[in-house]
């Protein structure tokens, strides 16, 4: 493990961290207090795509619906605040429990399917709760509901943004950490050994598909809490956060960053918010550079920019994640006759 | 090829700004403006863009004698973003007032900046009730009108002229819900059904198909930009615009028009402002408009209009910048009946929301193209049913 | 609810089903034989959609528009193809989602830049303008032509893909892509014709669309979605599956949306009918996908069937 911390991923990494540690101070001198929400925000989004890594990278399981506990989490501070309750502790409670009964019965279900029926099927769900919400008019249905009552924890508000940006640093590094454990720890090896042949994993005695939803009620549970810092950092909840694109700038985060690597998570959500952010300063047709941008990368693969980071050191390229090699027909078009 | 030149000030400001050079020399009033620039109501953010910036030309760039900085954001009618979009314009570019604020999900999104910072806020295109009730602020006002007073004028109207059966359709979400909520409130007979159907959906087939079995007297909907285009058109394909008596609030204006063209012809809508109506100020927005940027405006760019108007008054009022944003918003709230809106006549409520007549329109063919006509005038100095909850003086 | 109200919602349904196959018969193809996710199918549909309004602002003429926006689409989709498409099929789905992600946005703001943020317009052809008296009800003609027109394509789908070679190769790729290749076939001609082949219907679709629904940039994400619904319920790579599940979607979800409303409010107040009628009839198409996925996974008329 020791000859990872010296790998460029984790070098840069460690850049960004360190730089935005030092955001808060920046920005108060400089008398800008717009960075701290900005940076704030792409952390969240970070801890958001990291969890979705869990399920996705480590996993293998293409959740298109994962925006859904982004909104579960943003509305369990929003309902309870409604009602004048804005102990965070109970928020917490709150979103861990719901999130959790979701993912297990959403992860349950749809682990009943593999391939693009996973992908479809996580997607409705998504769309199911998207619409359940938009139905819930007390709560502002479509146009959303503004958060009256932010969390407060030992009398810190989290509706503050100095405070939202320090909890969402320490989380972010704790995320990080943890995701770094497990990668290696028995857990994420069976993980990722059911991602690559669960037939192996089944033949040694462990049920991978209960390593599997394991996996993806955990990364369920930690984008809730992403969901409920989103909301505080905004101060608003809507459906809005629970759409497919949502889902999709998710997955496109991970991708950029590098699908299954630690890093690959933040520095896919500094690099899409960031290009972003830039953009918008330089044209009004941001959309279409950001577009072509996104397509380039694709095309060009690398293994995102963590596996770009790792090959510029060493002249090999960054080891791609073992499914690349499977071939294509192992996902969804195998021939019905091996299924049968 | 002013619109260009206005680019390129707007990115030459925007990249000082950005490099911290705040509080130039030249620029003593900063407004900011926000609107859905990119996404499907697209045209209702470009109508209030323009709008707004002509008044800003025509006042020589000046508000009240001081020169203006223009920040222009764009929400993409999501609330997320617009509320990260004014937090920009408040922190950042610390700006005196924004205008537009887009629709009323992104406006009740960025409502918590807005209050807590005391920037003056100017809706054009909003007014949620929660605004106009409990949730008023003293920095908060809209130009444009009170979610359900469009849809109140045209409740009154049909009840004047003796309709007695009704059919109601709008979209399920806030802005919906008001409007059918204020026609009910001047109506008196019998409602039919009302139908909630998907924001955004795009074929009604299905539902025409319900209005068609249901024989109503008439149809009152109400449809904003894309919905609208769509609605009108495929009533007019099953052949229930010349059967059926037609009634809608934002759903025919300059926005969907061209779009509509012939297919319009025939409804009748509700508004408070419309390209037709007949007085100087009006006129002369119009032509001025028209030939600047090409196209008929709709009363989103009139609200627009009107607010820069109204900022021209208020920091005159100010005889330099203003020291605090609770001046600002003092001078704003006074000059609310003392700047010429080319809707007529037009005062702030307590509520900081406006005070108007709401007209109604006809679309009539005439020399073989559409045309629009006033028709009638049903509601006179009209105030919106929430402002007795404000707690506003 | 009479008989006559249900007849013209079944048209309805039935509308909205060969609308749905035209687009899901492209994508199942692309998605079955080349595994390629494409996310980018419903901003073909949105551009055929603007070509044919171009050309029909030029020239007046909805044959010239309908001609232009397939045309159109069959060029950009051969072009998409050789220049971006054809690099990824060896790459993971996700590579596939990232990249079609990208061109989506990238033609949103594209039809924004060139035709403008405002709504288009392409009228109903003149001599479909009026209604047709069938069986009792006053139907549209033109959303009766649409049913026509796509069942005729769907005809001559079926005659392609049994009765010719190409169809053959094309269904044999569905099954086994890698043995066709092996077989001398020059698979990357076929990918290019089938892929534009794919954007042609899309184009098709958006072309006869257009006159019904306004033109107007990320017009394709919502059909995108309910595209996606059918190509699973009928059944990766399977052109069958995508005609009869795009017809029980269309039908369903229409019927759904216009009676579920009805009957809550027999079963439940009037305030909880009209919350929860509206995301019920929503949620229909997406439970009955879900069912298809519990009870038959691989669809209900896999591609290996005859």
């Amino acid at each position: 493990m020791s000859h990872t911390v010296f790998k460029p991923a984790t070098l840069v990494t460690l850049l960004v961290l360190a730089v935005l540690a030092c955001v808060p101070l920046a920005a108060h001198l400089a008398d800008q207090p717009f960075y701290l929400a900005f940076f704030a925000r792409i952390m969240i989004y970070a801890i958001a795509a990291s969890a979705l890594n869990l399920a996705l990278g480590y996993g293998g399981l293409v959740s298109l619906g994962h925006a859904l506990f982004l909104g579960i989490g943003a509305y369990s501070v929003a309902i309870p605040a409604f009602h004048g309750i804005d102990n965070g502790w109970l928020h917490l409670l709150c979103c861990v429990v719901v999130c959790g009964v979701v993912g297990l019965v959403t992860g349950a279900v749809s682990l009943r399917t593999t391939g693009i029926g996973f992908i479809m099927i996580t997607l409705a769900f998504a769309q199911m709760g998207y619409f359940v919400f938009v139905s819930l008019k007390q709560y502002g249905g479509d146009d959303g509901t503004t958060i009256a009552a932010t969390s407060k924890f030992f009398g810190a508000d989290l509706g503050q943004a100095g405070t939202v940006y320090w909890v969402a640093l320490v989380l972010l590094v704790l995320v990080l950490w943890w995701m770094a454990r497990l990668r290696v720890a028995p857990f994420g090896m069976v993980l990722r050994g059911a991602r690559q042949n669960p037939r192996r994993i089944n033949a040694i005695g462990l049920r991978s598909v209960r390593y599997q939803l394991a996996a993806y009620v955990l990364s369920a549970v930690l984008c809730g809490v992403a969901g409920m810092l989103l909301a505080n950092l905004t101060g608003f909840a809507s459906p809005s956060t629970m759409t497919w694109m949502i889902s999709g700038d998710l997955i496109v985060m991970i991708v950029l960053g590098g699908i299954g690597t630690v890093f690959g998570p933040l520095l896919g959500a500094l690099a899409f918010l960031g290009l972003e952010e830039v953009l918008k300063m330089v044209t009004e047709y941001w959309m279409a550079v950001f577009g072509l941008a996104i397509v380039l990368i694709g095309v060009l693969g690398k293994a995102g920019i963590a596996g770009l980071l790792d090959g510029l050191a060493s002249r090999r390229p960054a080891s791609a994640p073992a499914k690349r090699a499977a071939p294509a027909a192992v996902t969804i078009s195998k021939p019905v006759g091996e299924q049968a | 090829m002013k619109t260009k030149n206005n680019w390129n000030t707007l990115a030459v400001c925007g990249m000082l700004s950005c490099a911290g050079l705040a509080g130039s020399a030249h620029a003593q009033i900063k407004v900011g403006l926000m609107a859905p620039l990119t996404g499907s109501q697209a045209v209702v953010g470009q109508d209030q863009v323009d709008g707004f910036m002509l008044a800003l030309e025509q006042a020589g760039g000046k508000f009240g004698g001081q020169a203006v900085q223009v920040f222009k954001e764009d929400d993409q009618l999501k609330p997320e973003i617009g509320s990260q979009a004014v937090r920009k314009l408040i922190d950042k570019d610390r700006v005196d007032a924004i205008v537009g604020l887009s629709f009323s999900n992104v406006l009740m999104a960025s409502l918590k900046s807005l209050t807590e910072s005391g920037t003056v806020a100017i809706a054009t295109n909003a007014g949620p009730s929660p605004i106009a009730g409990a949730a008023c602020a003293a920095n908060v006002f809209s130009v444009a009108w009170q979610n359900d007073g469009a849809a109140e004028s045209m409740g009154k109207y049909m009840q004047d002229k003796g309709i007695k059966r009704v059919y109601l359709m709008a979209p399920n979400y806030q802005a919906g819900k008001d409007m059918l909520a204020g026609f009910k409130r001047y109506f008196k007979g019998e409602v039919l059904d009302e139908v909630y159907t998907q924001v955004g959906q795009s074929d009604y087939s299905s539902e025409i198909a319900q209005l068609q079995a249901a024989k109503p007297d008439a149809v009152f909907a109400f449809y904003p930009g894309g919905m609208g285009v769509n609605y009108i058109r495929q009533l007019s394909q099953a052949g229930l615009l010349t059967k059926l008596p037609n009634y809608s609030v934002f759903t025919v204006d300059g926005t969907t028009m061209p779009a509509l063209r012939d297919a319009a012809v025939g409804t009748t809508f509700g508004a408070m402002w419309d390209a037709a109506l007949d007085n100087a100020d009006n006129r002369a927005f119009v032509t001025a408009f028209t030939t600047r940027y090409k196209r008929v405006p709709s009363e989103y760019a009139a609200a627009a209009f009107d607010a820069g108007r109204l900022l021209n008054v208020a920091v005159g009022k100010l005889q330099g910048k203003p020291a605090d944003k609770r001046a600002l918003a003092a001078a704003v709230k006074a000059s609310g009946d003392q700047f010429r809106s080319v809707r007529g006549p037009f005062a702030f409520n307590k509520n900081n929301l406006p005070i108007q007549n709401y007209y109604a329109f006809q679309v009539v063919k005439e020399g073989g193209a559409p045309v629009v006509k006033q028709v009638a005038t049903p509601l006179t100095g009209h105030r919106d049913a929430y402002a007795a909850q404000c707690r506003l003086p | 609810m009479t008989m006559s109200l249900l007849f013209t919602q079944l048209l309805n349904g039935l509308q909205l089903g060969v609308l749905l196959f035209l687009l899901a018969a492209g994508l199942t193809l692309v998605f079955g034989i080349m595994s390629f996710v494409n996310l980018a199918h419903g901003s073909l549909y949105m551009l055929g959609a603007y070509f044919a309004a171009s050309a029909y602002a030029y020239t007046e003429s909805f044959g010239l528009a309908l001609l232009a926006g397939v045309g159109g689409c069959v060029v950009l989709g051969f072009l998409l193809e050789r220049l971006a498409i054809s690099r990824l099929y060896r790459r993971d789905h996700l590579d596939h989602v990232l990249t079609t992600f990208g061109m989506v946005l990238f033609f949103n703001e594209l039809v924004r830049i060139v035709w403008g943020p405002q709504p288009y317009f392409l009228p109903v052809p003149a001599f479909l303008e009026n209604t047709v008296d069938l069986l009792g009800i006053s139907y549209p003609s033109y959303r009766f032509a649409i049913i026509v027109v796509g069942l005729l394509v769907a005809f001559g789908a079926h005659l392609l893909m049994h009765k010719t070679r190409l169809g053959m190769l094309i269904r044999a790729g569905a099954v086994n892509p890698a043995m066709v290749g092996a077989l001398g076939v020059d698979i990357k001609l076929l990918n290019a014709l089938l892929f534009a082949l794919g954007a042609a219907l899309a184009g098709l679709a958006g072309v006869m669309a257009a006159p019904i629904l306004s033109i107007q940039s990320g017009m394709g994400e919502p059909v995108l979605i309910t595209t996606l619904v059918v190509i699973v319920i009928g059944g990766i790579g399977s052109i069958s599956g995508a005609f009869y599940a795009a017809l029980i979607v269309g039908v369903a979800d229409t019927l759904g949306r216009a009676f579920l409303p009805t009957l809550l409010r027999e079963v439940a107040s009037r305030e909880v009918a009209n919350a929860a009628g509206p995301a019920l009839a929503s949620m229909l198409v997406y439970v009955l996908m879900a069912l298809v996925l519990a009870v038959r996974p691989q669809g209900l008329f896999p591609a290996g069937r005859s």
